[in-house]
């Protein structure tokens, strides 16, 4: 006898549970390629989903950002053995999402668990690598060590649907941020499976938070909210109808640091994640804290 | 008033209609559901931040802490000094003297919990002190608490015995205009709605010039089913007698979407006369912040956070 289909309607991620959009609205996603057949519907998030996800980063920053690093570090890595046990809905996702061949798929998934190991080993390490003692001319010590930003808006990239997604998300939470990721708007799949992911291993609630929907209608919000500390424009390449620039026009307004999306003006490209990344995403969410500390007597 | 018996009032106040349960949880819950938009919500937000009765009642209370509070109700927003202020100011009675110092001829009033807050376990003369001590300082408004335990073993006659003697007291400052009287409750160790019914009558019955849902320090606080048959019991009241009396729902009301809830049920149950200062209020003081946030998100387009309200 045929089974019945088992169809999906997944929610959102927003602090540690599981929330239908505020606004009762979903998207049918389907696989890319040529067959273009319904994979699940996601929810589409709204502006309030947003709103909901900042309050949650924000509540969950001092206890995140407060955990030792060695502690943040033993977390991610916990992360990554879930990661590893779920390695075959991933892959299937990949291949549904993407439109990869099974191969090609499973070197992506393994890429993306073995880089959120690589970022699993830097929370203990930044400090010793971005910090520093300052020489000063003075009976001082100079001390500058770096400190987390805060909530930290993400659009995640439109077509890397599970290495994109983690090689923006890792890098942000490392040093003790809290996230509000906007996924890919045609391939959220992947981050829906490692919301749930997430939600199985030992991340705080509300440290990552995971917001499905139309980017555009999104994203401003994002980048005008005041109390998102810095916004990572990633995923505004190769988004529909977003204009990267408006955008870190409106964070301008509350200060917000920005990593731009890679190339040039509106021909923004989304960046090949396969080379072995640097620091350079990490750091851009770090605010370097100086110490003047009287040395002697 | 000497024919006032506790059977007497016994027998009138069990002979009021008993609450159906069911009906008042779903018309509250119905009532919630109402959507509050544009032109409207930034009428309910405005209203609602005049009704706060901006409380703190802690044992840690500082001089210091209650004039940063009295500071924050005569200016609410430093970005927009068109942000109404709040209506008063509720502290501990030995804090009276500060915020009346603090808030001067601002036109907030300065309300004192009294009665041995907020256990309300204590004889008369030393609640009656407590309050003299409140209006002596000159305290607008005093907040008492009933003598639960009294009411619950159905001594009603002490219970309304006490309401009209701290009623008394509230009249004693020649000074000042009369005090006015807020009875609390404290709903969340009545039990029932029925007693809840009859408390409020009890309440009105004995003089009070607001009632009150709960001290704060009790959970469950301010439920919305509640303050539905308080309303109820003072829209009775005043087609029976055609005075009005005041609702104070406190404690546990945080958000600006509970607080419009709120607006909606005074609206649909005791009538738009509630709608003002005078006749409904809000105790709060985290509930200042998220209307804040709101109406940031109003004026400017974008969400607001905390960085850009004063914290408490």
């Amino acid at each position: 006898m045929a089974r019945v289909d088992v169809r999906k309607t997944y929610k959102l991620y927003i602090g540690g549970k599981f929330p239908r959009s505020e606004s009762g609205r979903s998207y049918a996603v389907v696989s890319q390629g040529r067959s273009q057949s319904f994979l699940a519907n996601a929810a589409q998030g709204s502006r309030k989903d947003v709103r909901d996800a900042v309050v949650a980063a924000r509540g969950a920053f001092a206890g995140w950002s407060g955990a030792t690093a060695y502690n943040r570090g033993q977390v991610l890595y916990r992360v990554a053995e879930v990661l590893e046990g779920r390695r075959e809905q991933f892959v299937a996702d990949v291949i549904a999402s993407e439109g990869v061949t099974r191969p090609r798929a499973e070197r992506l998934v393994d890429a993306a668990i073995d880089r959120w190991v690589w970022y699993a080993g830097w929370p203990d390490k930044l400090a010793q690598v971005l910090g520093n003692l300052n020489p000063v001319a003075g009976p001082y010590f100079n001390l500058s060590a770096p400190e987390p930003t805060g909530v930290v808006g993400i659009l995640a990239p439109q077509r890397s649907s599970l290495l994109g997604l983690i090689s923006v998300i890792a890098p942000a939470i490392v040093s003790g941020n809290t996230v509000v990721v906007l996924t890919s708007e045609d391939r959220p799949l992947p981050a829906v499976t490692l919301s749930e992911v997430l939600a199985t291993s030992d991340v705080p609630g509300g440290v990552v938070n995971i917001v499905t929907g139309r980017t555009a209608e999104l994203a401003p919000w994002l980048a005008s909210h005041h109390d998102v500390n810095a916004i990572d424009l990633t995923g505004a390449a190769n988004a529909a109808d977003v204009d990267w620039a408006a955008l870190e026009a409106s964070a301008a307004g509350t200060v917000k640091r920005v990593l731009r999306p890679a190339g040039d003006g509106p021909d923004a490209v989304e960046p090949d994640f396969a080379p072995a990344p640097s620091l350079r995403r990490m750091r851009a969410f770090l605010e370097t804290k100086t110490v003047w500390h009287p040395k002697g007597t | 008033m000497s024919a006032l018996s506790n059977r007497s009032l016994r027998t009138w106040l069990h002979g009021l209609p008993a609450v159906d349960q069911v009906g008042a949880e779903a018309r509250a819950a119905a009532l919630g559901t109402r959507s509050i938009k544009t032109t409207s919500k930034a009428w309910a937000i405005d209203t609602a931040i005049s009704m706060i009765d901006l409380t703190t009642l802690e044992g840690s209370d500082t001089p210091g802490k209650v004039r940063n509070l009295c500071a924050k109700a005569m200016l609410p927003d430093r970005a927009d000094p068109s942000t109404p202020r709040v209506a008063a100011i509720c502290v501990y009675n030995d804090m009276v003297t500060v915020a009346r110092e603090a808030l001067g001829d601002s036109g907030i009033n300065v309300a004192a919990v009294t009665t041995a807050f907020p256990s309300g376990r204590a004889s008369l003369p030393v609640k009656l002190l407590d309050t003299q001590d409140a209006v002596t300082a000159g305290a607008d408004e005093i907040d008492m608490v009933i003598d639960r335990g009294a009411f619950l073993s159905g001594d009603y006659r002490t219970v309304f015995d006490q309401i009209a003697a701290v009623k008394e007291v509230c009249r004693s400052n020649p000074d000042r205009a009369d005090a006015h009287l807020k009875v609390i409750l404290e709903t969340g160790e009545l039990a029932t709605y029925d007693n809840v019914r009859r408390a409020s009558w009890l309440a009105m019955l004995a003089g009070a010039d607001f009632i009150k849902t709960s001290t704060g320090k009790i959970s469950p606080a301010a439920t919305l089913p509640v303050i539905l048959v308080m309303l109820e019991a003072v829209r009775d009241w005043r087609g029976l007698t055609g005075a009005m009396v005041g609702v104070k729902p406190a404690g546990g009301i945080r958000t600006t979407k509970d607080a419009v809830k709120h607006l909606v049920t005074v609206n649909e149950t005791a009538g738009p006369d509630w709608l003002t200062p005078q006749w409904f209020r809000f105790g709060a003081s985290s509930l200042l912040t998220d209307l804040l946030l709101q109406r940031q998100k109003l004026r400017t387009g974008a969400y607001s956070g905390s960085d850009y309200v004063t914290e408490d």
